[in-house]
């Protein structure tokens, strides 16, 4: 979201869109606001933290610190909802028990390697970024943008990706957190030969095959926001 | 002499306030960063549009000897622009981190300022006389033509207007990939470090086009990425030492005369956790967001979200000092992180005899800790209170229960509007406290 120079953009209108992300909150009962945490998260604490991942991912540049404490919190909030044999039954609420199970289930892997992979991607976008380091400093912005295209395919993939996970509900969201998403063939022959790192993490051998219609939707959603982000041009 | 009789024997007046009056606030105005120079004399603010403005001392009248000079525009400048990094596609931002004063060596003045990505060193000059008199240059500028010079003169200097000039005189950059939240000179005035979320550089002044990594916690595998570098300072008085904080809580100490690469440090500073205040929110209440050194070089202080915390160096396993900013919002901790005001980072202070520290809290208090009385004030940066001379009325916060007259409930709390940073003068019981979009300066009432 580029701000044109000169613009005073005010401040309350910034600060109503991300209130209203979050403020539909405040309707439920708040369980979660007892002093002392109960012995198991509530489940709207847990879905809080995964907005705030989500909408921390979103963001062009993630501010890594903000991204590191909602991520430690919400991996703190899940352990602590692994039901062990030994605990009394927790109240949740009634609707919750199915989607809690399948969350937990596959949420601990499928979180943590959509997280490192996306963590990996930014870290790839760096060694990249490194390589013609000793430039004159008073140079324009842009710099050599000879690898440029592929991983700017992969950020700009991570966005209509993170962003089409929250419209599914909430068990179709962590099916749907398959790293093999960002990984995927489809990619990889422009942008294998320029990622230099050999390990690949853990996510890429438990890859899948794209379902067709997988495959399809995640086309549809990049050819469609690349149409409605990039004026007609040449080059593009 | 400042500090004497601490903080709750200052009284604190009102003395300026400077910034728009009107609550409509300009996103570019709001205020990033507050710092006073090594004297005093200048104060220097950055705000996300970019800016810095400057303001000067004025020379203290005689006569009216028990005020000291009011702060006034000395200089305002674009400091960082916008830019378009075409790499990753992204828009840095031109908010300025942090501004940090070099000591005056000459009649020029220096200070550096950083936005998220690059770091600029400023020389800000005055001009108050200009050459007349050239030969082959009319008044205007426009030249003349050769062949009309009959006569030669040598031209002279005269008085004019003063005028305050900044330049920018080097640019130091692409050399942090993450957002650089920390800027910290050198005790040789020499060098200084710049410190993103998960790397530090030293760099000469002088050399532009390079400079040499000291710390880097990023893991191998980003997926073990679990903690960042949130604030680093080098030490006043050991060129070879500094620290760094980080969003667990842990303060790191560095020597670098032991490594080229700063990774494994010297001292390890953290106080283990209370078990009974556990919740799921301990880590994210226990980043560090502000660390700064005493002016002696023995203390150093840390700011996390509910505490400050005094450490002597020579002690690591717990601070020697620990004081509550706003316990009150503990039991609201959910409440705080739904709404992202848990992950406010907030600076803090200290005075220069080291007697008092401050910082800021939200509805626009601040608070400031006297370490020998142990006793605390807390006040407001609010235009109700700006008559001059004026001493401000303790505010005091009512946790639960029922409300004392004067008293402000927790829930009553403006959580928008949060005092991040403060500044005080290094020689005299005067500060500087930023609101969103406002600087206030105070001052204490008599000499």
């Amino acid at each position: 979201m580029m701000l044109s120079k000169g613009l005073k953009r005010k401040r309350e209108e910034e600060e109503k869109e991300a209130l209203a992300v979050d403020s539909w909150w405040l309707d439920q009962g708040h369980p979660a606001a007892a002093q002392t945490p109960p012995p198991v998260a509530s489940s709207s604490l847990f879905d809080l933290s995964v907005l705030k991942l989500h909408h921390s991912l979103r963001q062009s540049e993630p501010d890594l610190r903000h991204l590191v404490l909602v991520v430690n919190t919400l991996r703190r909030i899940q352990a602590s909802m692994v039901p062990a044999t030994a605990l009394p039954p927790v109240p949740i609420q009634p609707t919750v028990p199915t989607v809690a199970d399948s969350l937990l289930s596959s949420s601990d892997a499928g979180l943590s390697a959509s997280v490192a992979s996306l963590l990996e991607d930014l870290s790839h976008i760096e060694d990249l970024n490194q390589a013609p380091q000793l430039q004159a400093d008073e140079g324009p912005p842009g710099r050599s943008v000879g690898g440029a295209p592929p991983n700017l395919g992969a950020l700009d993939l991570l966005g209509p990706a993170t962003s089409c996970l929250l419209e599914d509900g909430l068990e179709g969201l962590f099916e749907d957190i398959d790293t093999s998403m960002y990984d995927s063939e489809l990619w990889a022959p422009a942008s294998e030969g320029l990622k230099p790192s050999p390990e690949n993490g853990p996510a890429k051998d438990e890859t899948p095959e794209l379902d067709e219609a997988e495959l399809d939707y995640l086309m549809d959603v990049l050819v469609g926001t690349q149409a409605l982000e990039r004026p007609p041009g040449p080059g593009r | 002499m400042a500090g004497a009789g601490g903080g709750n024997d200052i009284q604190w007046c009102f003395s300026q306030v400077k910034g728009a009056v009107d609550d409509d606030v300009a996103e570019a105005d709001i205020i990033s960063t507050v710092e006073f120079n090594h004297s005093g004399e200048l104060l220097a603010t950055g705000d996300k549009g970019g800016r810095v403005v400057i303001f000067q001392q004025e020379q203290e009248n005689k006569i009216q000897s028990h005020s000291r000079g009011e702060y006034n525009v000395y200089s305002t400048f674009q400091s960082h622009e916008p830019e378009f990094d075409y790499l990753k596609s992204l828009e840095i931002e031109e908010k300025i981190n942090k501004i940090r004063w070099l000591p005056q060596k000459n009649a020029a003045q220096f200070l550096l300022s950083t936005n998220d990505k690059t770091i600029k060193l400023w020389k800000i000059s005055e001009r108050d006389k200009r050459p007349e008199g050239y030969n082959l240059k009319e008044e205007d500028g426009r030249y003349r033509d050769p062949t009309t010079v009959t006569t030669l003169r040598v031209p002279v200097f005269r008085p004019m207007d003063l005028m305050v000039e900044a330049s920018p005189r080097r640019i130091f950059a692409n050399a942090h990939t993450y957002h650089i939240n920390s800027i910290s000179i050198n005790s040789d005035y020499e060098t200084y470090l710049s410190a993103d979320d998960l790397r530090i550089n030293l760099w000469h002044l002088e050399i532009t086009d390079r400079s040499f990594n000291i710390v880097d916690i990023k893991p191998a595998n980003m997926e073990e990425l679990t903690e960042v570098i949130t604030a680093a300072e080098f030490h006043p008085n050991s060129c070879n030492t500094f620290v760094y904080s980080s969003s667990k809580g842990t303060i790191r100490l560095c020597d670098m005369r032991a490594s080229a690469l700063c990774d494994r440090h010297s001292k390890l500073f953290e106080e283990p956790e209370d078990p009974s205040n556990r919740s799921f929110f301990s880590e994210i209440i226990s980043s560090i967001s502000d660390v700064k050194f005493s002016h002696s070089g023995r203390y150093m202080m840390t700011r996390d979200y509910l505490s400050v915390k005094i450490w002597d160096l020579n002690m690591e396993n717990r601070p020697v000092e620990t004081y509550q900013v706003h316990e009150y919002l503990r039991s609201k901790l959910c409440s705080l992180y739904e709404n992202d005001c848990i992950f406010d980072k907030f600076e803090c202070c200290w005075n220069g005899s080291d007697s008092v520290v401050m910082t800021g809290s939200y509805n626009n208090f601040f608070r400031m800790f006297d370490r020998n009385t142990k006793r605390d004030i807390t006040l407001e940066a609010s235009r109700e209170n700006n008559k001059p001379r004026t001493v401000l009325k303790p505010r005091k916060v009512c946790a639960s229960g029922k409300r004392k007259k004067d008293e402000i409930s927790v829930d009553s709390l403006d959580f928008n509007k949060k005092i991040l940073h403060t500044a005080w003068h290094p020689k005299e019981n005067i500060i500087a406290v930023a609101t969103t979009n406002n600087l206030y300066i105070f001052q204490d009432k008599g000499n």
